[in-house]
């Protein structure tokens, strides 16, 4: 029997078919993405990764709607003109707590894993509203709804709920206390400033739309745009320690 | 009545019920106009199933009349009309987005109109709405065909395609109102990817008992492209979309999948969506239409198994190298890139099968423009099959990542492939579904032909020059050694090149008008053939 004879009980069994169609195409995945669920070496272990505050949470999922990842990368090579124009080359851990990833294939505009503490807030509210009023050769659309949105506070809890089902640490208490730190960050003068800051160690409180009253949407994408990049310290970090 | 009939006229009444609910209680407005359409269209398909029992005769279609297969064209005459309604709508919105970039007030400043949310309108209506009607159009018809029976089940092939269907409208309205969840060609929120996976079961059920119900021996090629790509589409689905939603009556979810493998797992879909929808499922259009339409057998039986399983191992292990020199391990985009390279043999492989099959018959390029868009569909996939393991290799694509180099490397696959053998397959289709002797016009197929490849080659050639440059651009020093150009002033440089796409984009999309106009015009105004067309030979 020829080899090609021996083909005809795939021809002649369509079932027979399909099981060898589930084999052949589950090798390849199941090579490739299993190891990274089990080896350490994938995800370095580094200080500084926290989770997003309701706040920064709030601001990313407006990114996600809005697409920003369709032009903006979040993912710095470690090549030299990349690291010299956005910073250190980015780490698996930084984005460990990303649901989903936003590391973006495409660079219509600048990557933004280290955007965090470039621009003060007013330059981003101003370039958010009308990108041309800041840089006149930009192609971004401008986002002026953002600043007239208030941020929907009613699933802010289960919102980090949810996530902490999917593997991100958030604590008890800082699911109680969403909303108060939704507001919190947004506010330096609020009673429960002090209270956010024990609950995220060295996040930002500051009053990132420069207007009063509830936080808006232009408050979280800039609380989210000014911490992108700024959780680690790599003056401390140490390549060498996690060389794989 | 049948027991399909029974079970689901009551079951589509209490998912409307249900979507009623949801829809007075929903968290978010988005959710709510879904549940409102779902409740309508629940409505609608139980409204149907029983006006239908009730206007027919009592017995079900024969599956054969006077021993011949009662072939059921319907549902594909359906998804054939879709097909090219959804086509020249995605090609719109391309044409838009394209001109967004060169001419950014066209963003109008609106949350609905911004590009960040009609990009993945334009990706899904081309890939999902307009392929994936073409993939439902053309599989159901060779299916049925080629075993020689009547498509499996009475209400499942129509379920099918107005289920897919609804999918689209549902993430399509989602990407304008903003619910997405991001992951790039999965962007469809948590509730559309359940709906998709119970239409994809029911499309795999219609599609194998018809081929297990077939009276020819053999299971002929297309059919074995066809039975891969909704296999792994199924897999591919389920395995990038487990997601948890944040409440049952609100549109946002987060994926179970986090940071690393998060993106390990979504480029493993996204390059097997390339490689299953667009690939696959289009080479079975080839071994059926392209044979069919030059009157030759496939070139080689032989080579036909070795492309096809080669194909369907190999590219499966593709994914990561969309991540080179990113946070994902070098094992992993090492093993990418090395499959990747590989890949290309199987591809030219099936290039040559495809080509090949036209010898003794190329005179008829000079006669036949349909005949000419699906050979010249396959040289473009030969080129584009080139090109991808090309810009694999990690050197190459340290240039052309990020750039405009990969929007110009997809479209001269999705423009010159998968577009121009779905043209193909629809001005074949057209005649035999209605069965009209030829179409209106071969001459309207010309012009369609030859201006949409000018289209390509502008949008292509456009693109290679823009991405190419702004690569250069971000990694140019200067003698002193600092970078030499700002960001802004390589996005400054992008824009003649995007004025020459949205060109490129404005040519295709007047082709496949003229095409619209061409189909409707064989409909309505074409000369009706009497014999019913002659069912394919197997390929042996």
């Amino acid at each position: 029997m020829s080899f090609w004879t021996r083909h005809h009980i795939f021809e002649r069994n369509s079932i027979v078919l399909v099981a060898g169609i589930l084999v052949v195409i589950a090798i390849g995945g199941l090579v490739e993405i299993t190891p990274l669920f089990y080896l350490k070496s994938t995800i370095e272990a580094v200080d500084g990764v926290r989770p997003y505050t309701p706040l920064e949470l709030a601001g990313r999922n407006i990114y996600v709607r809005e697409g920003c990842y369709l032009c903006h990368s979040q993912m710095i090579r470690p090549l030299r003109d990349e690291v010299e124009r956005y910073g250190h080359y980015s780490l698996a851990a930084e984005s460990m707590y990303d649901h989903p990833f936003q590391w973006g294939s495409k660079r219509t505009g600048p990557d933004l894993a280290r955007v965090g503490a470039k621009y003060s807030d007013d330059w981003h509210v101003r370039h958010l509203t009308n990108p041309r009023a800041i840089v006149p050769q930009s192609v971004m659309p401008g986002y002026p709804f953002l600043s007239e949105n208030e941020i929907d506070q009613s699933t802010m809890a289960d919102n980090l709920r949810t996530l902490r089902a999917v593997g991100v640490p958030y604590t008890d208490d800082q699911i109680k206390n969403a909303v108060a730190d939704l507001k919190a960050q947004a506010d330096p003068d609020s009673a429960d400033a002090d209270a956010f800051a024990k609950r995220y160690p060295k996040a930002v409180v500051r009053n990132f739309d420069g207007k009063a009253g509830a936080p808006t949407e232009m408050d979280a994408v800039v609380a989210y745009l000014q911490m992108l990049g700024t959780l680690v310290d790599f003056k401390l970090y140490n390549e060498k320690a996690n060389l794989r | 009545m049948t027991i399909g009939e029974a079970l689901l006229a009551p079951m589509f009444i209490a998912l409307a019920f249900l979507c009623l609910i949801a829809a007075a209680l929903a968290h978010d407005g988005g959710f709510a106009f879904h549940a409102a359409l779902g409740a309508v269209a629940g409505l609608g398909a139980a409204f149907t199933i029983l006006n239908q029992y009730y206007n027919r005769h009592a017995a079900l279609p024969a599956p054969e009349i006077d021993g011949r297969p009662n072939y059921n064209m319907g549902p594909i005459k359906f998804a054939a009309v879709a097909a090219m309604f959804w086509g020249i709508a995605g090609f719109l919105v391309g044409l838009i987005i394209a001109s967004q970039l060169a001419w950014p007030a066209l963003n109008l400043d609106l949350p609905w109109t911004s590009f960040g949310r009609l990009r993945p309108l334009h990706t899904s209506a081309v890939i999902f709405a307009f392929g994936g009607n073409v993939l439902l159009a053309s599989s159901f018809y060779v299916v049925q065909k080629t075993c020689r029976v009547r498509l499996a089940g009475y209400i499942a092939p129509w379920f099918v395609v107005l289920g897919y269907n609804f999918f689209i409208v549902i993430a399509g309205t989602g990407y304008l109102l903003g619910i997405t969840q991001s992951k790039e060609y999965a962007e469809p929120e948590w509730y559309a990817d359940l709906w998709l996976t119970i239409v994809w079961v029911v499309y795999l059920l219609v599609f194998l008992v018809t081929v297990i119900k077939r009276k020819e021996p053999h299971i002929f090629v297309a059919n074995w492209f066809y039975l891969a790509f909704i296999v792994t589409i199924a897999v591919l689905h389920l395995g990038n979309n487990p997601a948890l939603p944040v409440s049952l009556l609100g549109s946002k979810s987060y994926i179970a999948w986090g940071g690393v493998q998060d993106a390990m797992f979504q480029w493993w879909y996204g390059h097997n969506a390339v490689g299953f929808f667009l690939t696959a499922g289009f080479l079975a259009i080839m071994y059926y239409f392209i044979p069919k339409r030059a009157e030759r057998p496939i070139y080689s039986y032989r080579l036909s198994i070795i492309h096809f399983w080669a194909l369907i191992f190999l590219y499966i292990w593709a994914g990561p190298h969309h991540l080179h020199y990113t946070a994902l391990p070098d094992w992993a985009q090492t093993l990418g890139m090395t499959f990747s390279i590989m890949l290309w043999m199987p591809s030219w492989g099936g290039m040559i099968n495809g080509l090949m099959t036209l010898s003794g018959a190329w005179d008829k390029l000079r006669t036949d423009p349909v005949l000419r868009m699906m050979v010249v569909s396959v040289a473009f996939y030969g080129m584009s099959t080139f090109e991808g393991p090309m810009m694999s290799i990690k050197v190459v694509n340290s240039l052309s990542h990020y750039t405009d180099w990969t929007i110009g490397h997809v479209h001269s696959g999705a423009l010159g492939w998968v577009g121009f053998v779905s043209f193909g397959a629809l001005y074949c289709l057209f005649p035999w579904l209605w069965n009209r002797k030829s179409l209106y016009s071969l001459k309207l197929v010309n012009w369609h032909f030859w201006t949409a490849t000018l289209g390509i080659v502008l949008y292509i050639s456009a693109m290679w020059v823009s991405g190419i440059l702004q690569g250069l651009m971000w990694r140019s020093y200067t003698s002193l050694g600092f970078l030499e150009y700002s960001f802004i002033e390589t996005v400054e440089a992008m824009h003649p090149f995007y004025i020459i796409r949205a060109a490129g984009g404005a040519l295709f999309l007047i082709g496949s008008l003229i095409m619209a106009y061409n189909l409707w015009m064989t409909v309505r105004a074409g000369e009706v053939e009497v014999q019913a067309p002659m069912a394919l030979q197997p390929a042996e």
